[in-house]
């Protein structure tokens, strides 16, 4: 591959590019105020608007084409709002109905148009699934002005938007008109659709606005770094699809697009921290583990209890294999951990508890019975059903909560089954 | 055959099933599903074209039908995840297989032949042009054997699980607890979806089935109440606008499905201002007709506890509305002869005294005679 561009190719990389970055900074609204599909319609009631631009002016030139599609989303927008507030057909049917009656009707003009003797080379089509090879710098000018204009916008009023997305009856409540911003929001779109129009086209033009967005909020809780970070994956799918359109032949711009902001946001629902998949199942799986672990420390203690021996004194394999059924290469794999932290001595042939590990043991068997005991005088539940729950709780229950409950009953001695619950370390 | 005539019943058979099923996603809030497994059926059809080399229906049926489940079953999969939230699950999803399938025949256009364009709105003026074989013998037009099957699918589908269906529409926690599954249901609704907007694909195109699905049903909830009535006046109404639509293409020489989409549309309006019991204009009757009850009400109460002998203006004032309005509840009242004028003001009459202690406290109940 060269890497010098061909005029052509420069264009559509620019035109992409932008239209990403303007699309992912204004879909993370749509997504957050979870009107996804709404930039769906927008983007479909557009064709008949492009249509009668072209009708009424019959010129080819940009300026008319948008207007047209700018005032025909904001008519399928109202029209949407209307059906919503005056009848009993939901937001999802009237977003159906626009996307599919506008377009029917676009498709209608559309057909109309290209049997007209002017009309033959009208190349409207090219707005269906857009034709990103026949961006002209005008086009490129236009788009990077309205592009530049909803950017403006997003900065001009982020903190209004901001309340918007995330609270909108607090904000009607401290007197932000809410009504006119949920208006800035659609126009906002509706400018999107009509930048993407000629690089992806209106039938999958919501993929430029969603994606992204989608992609952005797995990374971040903050909404100012979801808007960069949206736009740099819009910019990025949006780059990489021209370049790669343009390097393979027949392949189309805006389908290239679509899927490598899809990939970006499959990768980010796996990788993502904290909020990842991934992560979660290696958090899932830590979790686990602690437990297992924190088990086997309880196991030793309780073994010791029982024996009246010395807590520090070797248990042999066979003898904790009794009580969880795990195999003696499982308890081991179990132990070698626990023994790197210092908390257990592996000795040939069994295992025993270090100081360390001793008191890490008697904290669990401390939240264990406290909560048992908890249970048993504070909910009054019969003694013998609370230790199912504190098997689970004994993993659960912070140090601090642990001391309020002992403090609440009275620094008890004994659990419910008459055993000493273990004060908190001195050290 | 007459070419006019299959085009028709081509129509009638895909306007018909997509009201069937588009009546329940209408119900169910699930109209963009809809739209989302019309798209992303494509890719289906393409692999199926180049699995099998040709356009045999049955092959695409399957795998288009099992590409709008797969989308279901996507949508779902993204939601559980608790990171995206349904609209955008959908947002997501459908684009990206609809891409794919758009690759997928530029790629193999030499192979697939399917045209762009009419994977969004649909061949339906070449129907009667594409003829099925039986060996040798031609049995007629394709699109109305496949459509006139998945309309037989459909209707059986409806008829039979109908009961079950309603249930699970209204009340899924108790169609639950009866032992019905709603999430059996709700994938065998999914499946019959996929079917339909499948067959009418070629027909009507993408898009416009979404057309199909939402519009005659919305327009048929505004109607009437009753599940078994919405079902029956869908499919007229999409029958009606698939007729309509059909005039109009020719009337304009233009697109017959956008046509029959536009018609939809128009059904629809009709329906949202006219609805005899939730249209615009009947709500807004309604409306006029309370308030004038609930005024005429309110001047009576007010004479009979000692307000009499005021004049209007004063009354105006005193109630804060506008003197027009309240000489017109003045000119209603008088002509019913519940109040006479005395002086320069109004009071009751007897007969008025009787109706608002007649009344209590519930609105006057009279019609404008």
């Amino acid at each position: 591959m060269s890497l010098e561009l061909s005029f052509t190719a420069r264009n559509v990389l620019l035109g992409a590019s932008l239209l990403g970055v303007v699309g992912g900074v204004t879909g993370c609204f749509a997504l957050l105020r979870r009107q996804s599909l709404l930039g769906d319609a927008l983007a479909h009631a557009a064709l008949p608007g492009v249509c009668v631009g072209y009708l009424l002016t019959r010129s080819k030139s940009p300026l008319p084409l948008f207007a047209g599609a700018l005032a025909a989303g904001v008519i399928g927008a109202l029209v949407i709002l209307a059906v919503v507030r005056w009848s009993r057909i939901k937001e999802d049917g009237a977003i159906g109905m626009v996307l599919s009656v506008f377009f029917g009707i676009g498709i209608v003009l559309l057909t109309y148009i290209q049997k007209l003797p002017f009309g033959n080379q009208s190349g409207l089509d090219k707005f269906l699934f857009g034709q990103a090879a026949t961006l002209l710098p005008r086009d490129l000018q236009l788009m990077a002005l309205l592009g530049g204009l909803v950017l403006l916008v997003v900065v001009l009023f982020y903190k209004e938007l901001k309340l918007l997305c995330f609270d909108p009856d607090f904000a009607a409540s401290v007197g932000f008109p809410t009504r006119r911003l949920e208006v800035l929001v659609t126009l906002l779109l509706v400018t999107v659709v009509v930048v993407g129009l000629q690089t992806v086209g209106v039938v999958l033009i919501v993929a430029t606005l969603i994606t992204p967005a989608a992609a952005a909020r797995q990374w971040t809780e903050r909404l100012s770094i979801m808007l960069l970070l949206a736009g740099a994956v819009g910019g990025a799918a949006g780059a990489v699809g021209a370049l790669v359109s343009a390097t393979v032949p027949r392949l189309p711009t805006g389908p290239v697009i679509v899927l490598c902001a899809s990939v970006l946001l499959v990768v980010s629902l796996l990788v993502a921290p904290r909020r990842g998949l991934l992560w979660a199942l290696l958090e899932e799986r830590r979790a686990a583990r602690r437990i297992r672990q924190e088990n086997l420390l309880k196991d030793l203690y309780g073994w010791q209890e029982r024996r009246h021996g010395d807590w520090f004194d070797l248990i042999p394999w066979p003898m904790l294999m009794g009580v969880r059924g795990q195999s003696q290469t499982q308890l081991a794999r179990l132990a070698a951990p626990l023994e790197r932290r210092g908390l257990l001595a592996r000795i040939d042939g069994g295992v025993a508890l270090t100081q360390k590990g001793f008191a890490a043991a008697r904290r669990v068997v401390r939240k264990h019975r406290l909560w048992e005991l908890y249970l048993a005088r504070r909910l009054e539940l019969p003694s013998d059903h609370v230790h199912r729950d504190a098997e689970v709780m004994e993993h659960a229950l912070s140090d601090e909560a642990v001391g309020l409950i002992e403090r609440t009953l009275g620094y008890p001695e004994l659990d419910p089954h008459g055993r000493p619950i273990p004060r908190e370390d001195a050290a | 055959m007459q070419p006019t005539l299959v085009i028709l019943l081509v129509a009638g058979c895909v306007a018909a099933s997509c009201a069937l099923v588009g009546t329940f996603l209408v119900l169910r809030q699930m109209s963009l599903l809809g739209d989302a497994i019309s798209h992303s059926v494509l890719p289906g059809i393409v692999i199926a074209f180049l699995l099998t080399g040709d356009r045999s229906p049955l092959p695409m049926l399957l795998g288009a039908g099992a590409l709008g489940v797969v989308t279901v079953l996507l949508v779902e999969l993204f939601n559980r995840t608790k990171r995206l939230k349904e609209d955008a699950s959908i947002g997501v999803v459908f684009p990206a297989l609809f891409s794919l399938g758009v690759i997928l025949i530029a790629r193999y256009a030499s192979q697939v032949d399917l045209d762009l364009d009419c994977v969004l709105y649909g061949e339906i003026a070449y129907a009667p042009l594409d003829v099925l074989f039986v060996g040798d013998r031609v049995i007629g037009p394709k699109a109305l054997w496949v459509n006139g099957g998945v309309l037989l699918l459909v209707a059986l589908f409806v008829a039979l699980l109908y009961k079950e269906l309603k249930l699970s529409t209204f009340d899924p926690a108790l169609a639950g607890a009866l032992g019905f599954s709603p999430l059996l249901l709700h994938y065998l609704l999914m499946s019959a979806v996929s079917i339909t907007v499948v067959g009418a694909f070629e027909s009507v195109g993408a898009i416009l089935v979404v057309a199909m699905l939402v519009v005659p049903a919305a327009a048929a909830h505004l109607l009437t109440d009753r599940l078994g009535l919405m079902l029956t006046i869908a499919v007229g109404l999409g029958v009606t606008s698939a007729l309509l639509g059909y005039a109009l293409a020719r009337a304009l020489d233009a697109s017959i499905a956008g046509s029959m989409a536009t018609a939809t549309g128009a059904l629809f309006a009709l329906a949202f201002l006219l609805s005899p019991r939730y249209g615009m204009l009947a709500r807004g009757l309604r409306n006029r007709r309370v308030g004038r009850a609930m005024r005429e009400q309110l001047l009576l109460l007010h004479l009979r506890r000692g307000g009499d002998g005021l004049a209007v203006p004063q009354l105006a004032q005193r109630f804060g509305w506008s003197r027009q309005g309240l000489e017109g509840v003045v000119g209603r009242l008088r002509s019913r002869g519940w109040i006479e004028s005395v002086g320069g003001g109004i009071r009751l009459t007897p007969s008025g005294a009787a109706t608002i202690e007649a009344s209590g406290q519930s609105p006057l109940r009279h019609r404008d005679p």
